[in-house]
């Protein structure tokens, strides 16, 4: 456990969020190691987004410390810090977070999206900076005209591809996704789910992943978290989630949608 | 050009990038990069860190070279490195046809921008009239089958509406009475006709500005509030799904609205015309010492409630004006946040402007008639 903490590069402590008189979470911790795709499931309204929001800054908990890449966050309120937000080593530009529906600026072009963290925060001159806005769109596999388009005239898909594009802007070390895949057809939901391990193996990104999708924390997880009962109920790899007692955590992952999301049926399983 | 920008330490070492490629170094590690000789391997073995935009800078590197017929081999790469700079090569879009730009501005621009802006508000305009009439043709039916009114939604359009503009409009009707009592007072005392600074106050109020400005500032609190709640119901789906819910967004949404200020602008006209005597009657006490009691006789003496009438009879139409505008423009919200804030801004100023080419043609119409 000490040698996790060391690697961990979000560490959550005795987090407490609660409003007003309903407690969404209670003593919480977790720890995110290096390098790993963390998925976080949960039943609706066990305080996923609460918890994601928690520790990338926007929602200041009632009571815990979160430590992201060695700083506090809590403390040192990243959001809060305009003097530091050129500093390429403050935390908040070395984190990207890929909103549900890709939370793109309206009234600018993806490649404007895409480009406005590289404006804002960093010295390149503008023929560099649209190059590299183009290798990101291309890199999440969006066609190159989709860089001229506004997020209006963009599909469910592309808008969170584009979105995932402009998390990806500043190179971040950490990618915050909430809920990647929802509201994808499968095809395309798969085509995200493989995108997103080729980046992550590609960028060596440590990806903090909240979703409901099987398919996905098939697909993409090294380890998964369950929240519940206000706190972490038990992480772990999707073979040790397969064995957790708790009833919840069983229904989940032994339900039809469970066993239809398994990649490779046991043949007493049957695939029904 | 090229060999200027190496320093002479460098020219005989392989060509080797060292330290940290980063967006935070580029330019430095691109400088280094447009400065190494041609035709040798390019050694990795020095860099500490390796992100996407570096990555993309050796491989636009690379990939100019090999345009130019020579293969750079790359060596010293880790394997995370290498797989990497393989995915932004694979990734590399081709370099963008620079798109000859139109200039920026042509004789005759601002012409056509008129014309089109004209044109677009005259259609505006046009669309308005052709929702006026749908907003009729559900009146009456709704008429026919009372029980379709919508009584709880009409109430609470009024309150919103209605109810909370009384203080505002109180105020402004006050306060436009006070200026009316001292610009004419120190007009007609040139004449030492004060007396008649009554009559001033209670025609120009009764007859034009008390309505007048009552609906412009209606226009400006409710037009605006009514185009921003259902053009965010527009943007969210909502009038979508009471349309296959088969239920009429113009019966369920306009309706209340035009109805809820057909009905409270004359009580709100009233409420401004009423301040506004009093403001002009509490500003002739103090700086023309006219009592209050001759103030009313002289009111009651020359003017007629004929005058309040004309005054008021104006303010239905101009209800139906702020209303249908505010709503038409709420119907017309795209799907983005920008058309929301510039159809509320529209309806402000349409509803402002018809309310006052309105009011001019009635001016005509009661100057034609006599009254």
């Amino acid at each position: 456990m000490a040698e996790k903490a060391d690697k961990a590069v979000i560490s959550v402590r005795k987090l407490t969020n609660r409003f007003g008189k309903s407690v969404i979470h209670e003593g919480l911790d977790l720890d995110v190691i290096r390098g790993e795709v963390l998925g976080v499931v949960g039943a609706s309204g066990s305080g996923k987004s609460v918890l994601l929001r928690s520790i990338v800054g926007l929602q200041r908990p009632s009571a815990g410390t979160i430590t992201v890449l060695g700083t506090k966050v809590l403390t040192d309120p990243p959001t809060d810090q305009p003097e530091r937000n050129d500093d390429p080593d403050a935390v908040q530009n070395r984190w990207g977070v890929m909103f549900q529906d890709g939370a793109l600026f309206s009234s600018l072009t993806v490649r404007e999206n895409i480009e406005a963290p590289m404006r804002e925060k960093l010295a390149i001159d503008a023929a560099t900076r649209a190059a590299l806005a183009d290798l990101r769109i291309a890199m999440v596999g969006l066609p190159e005209k989709a860089g001229d388009l506004y997020p209006s005239e963009l599909s469910g898909g592309m808008r969170k591809r584009a979105g995932l594009a402009r998390a990806l802007a500043l190179d971040p070390q950490i990618l915050f996704l909430d809920e990647p895949t929802a509201g994808l057809d499968p095809i395309s939901a798969t085509e995200f789910d493989d995108l997103i391990v080729a980046l992550q193996k590609a960028l060596g990104l440590t990806v903090f992943l909240v979703t409901h999708d099987l398919d996905t924390l098939h697909a993409t997880c090294d380890r998964i978290a369950v929240l519940a009962k206000k706190k972490v109920l038990v992480t772990g790899t999707m073979t040790e989630m397969l064995d957790v007692d708790d009833p919840w955590v069983h229904a989940y992952f032994h339900g039809p949608r469970a066993h239809a999301a398994q990649p490779m049926p046991k043949p007493d399983q049957g695939t029904a | 050009m090229v060999a200027d920008a190496v320093p002479s330490a460098q020219q005989d070492a392989p060509n080797a990038l060292t330290g940290p490629i980063t967006l935070a170094t580029l330019s430095q590690a691109q400088g280094q990069l447009a400065g190494f000789s041609r035709g040798k391997a390019l050694d990795l073995s020095g860099v500490t860190h390796l992100d996407t935009a570096g990555a993309w800078a050796v491989a636009s590197f690379l990939a100019a070279e090999r345009s130019k017929g020579r293969d750079v081999d790359v060596t010293g790469a880790t394997p995370a490195q290498t797989l990497l700079l393989q995915t932004v090569a694979d990734a590399l879009p081709a370099p963008r046809k620079r798109r000859r730009r139109l200039p920026h501005h042509q004789a005759g621009d601002g012409l056509a921008k008129m014309g089109q802006a004209i044109s677009a508000f005259m259609v505006g305009i046009g669309q308005t009239v052709g929702f006026l009439g749908l907003v009729v043709l559900r009146l009456a039916q709704g008429l026919r089958h009372p029980s379709r009114l919508r009584v709880t939604a009409l109430a609470h359009h009024m309150q919103e509406a209605g109810l909370n503009a009384v203080p505002i409009v109180a105020l402004m009707g006050f306060l436009i009475g006070v200026v009316l009592a001292f610009q004419g007072a120190s007009q007609l005392q040139q004449f030492g006709a004060e007396i008649y600074v009554v009559d001033l106050i209670a025609i120009s109020m009764l007859r034009e500005l008390g309505i007048l400005l009552t609906a412009i500032i209606v226009a400006g609190r409710s037009a605006s509030a009514f185009t921003a709640a259902i053009g965010s119901m527009k943007m969210r789906e909502e009038i979508d799904a009471m349309r296959v819910l088969g239920l009429d967004p113009v019966e369920l949404l306009v309706l209340p609205r035009v109805l809820a200020l057909v009905i409270l602008l004359p009580v709100l006209g009233f409420v401004a015309n009423m301040s506004g005597l009093v403001g002009g009657g509490v500003m002739v006490w103090i700086d023309l010492g006219i009592s209050p009691g001759m103030f009313t006789t002289q009111l009651l003496a020359n003017t007629t409630v004929t005058q309040a009438i004309i005054g008021l009879v104006k303010a239905p139409v101009f209800a139906v004006i702020i209303a249908v505008v505010g709503c038409y423009q709420g119907m017309q919200v795209a799907g983005n946040t920008e058309s929301l804030g510039s159809r509320t801004s529209r309806s402000v100023v349409v509803a402002i402007f018809l309310v006052i080419v309105v009011d001019a043609a009635f001016s005509i119409f009661f100057a034609v008639w006599g009254i």
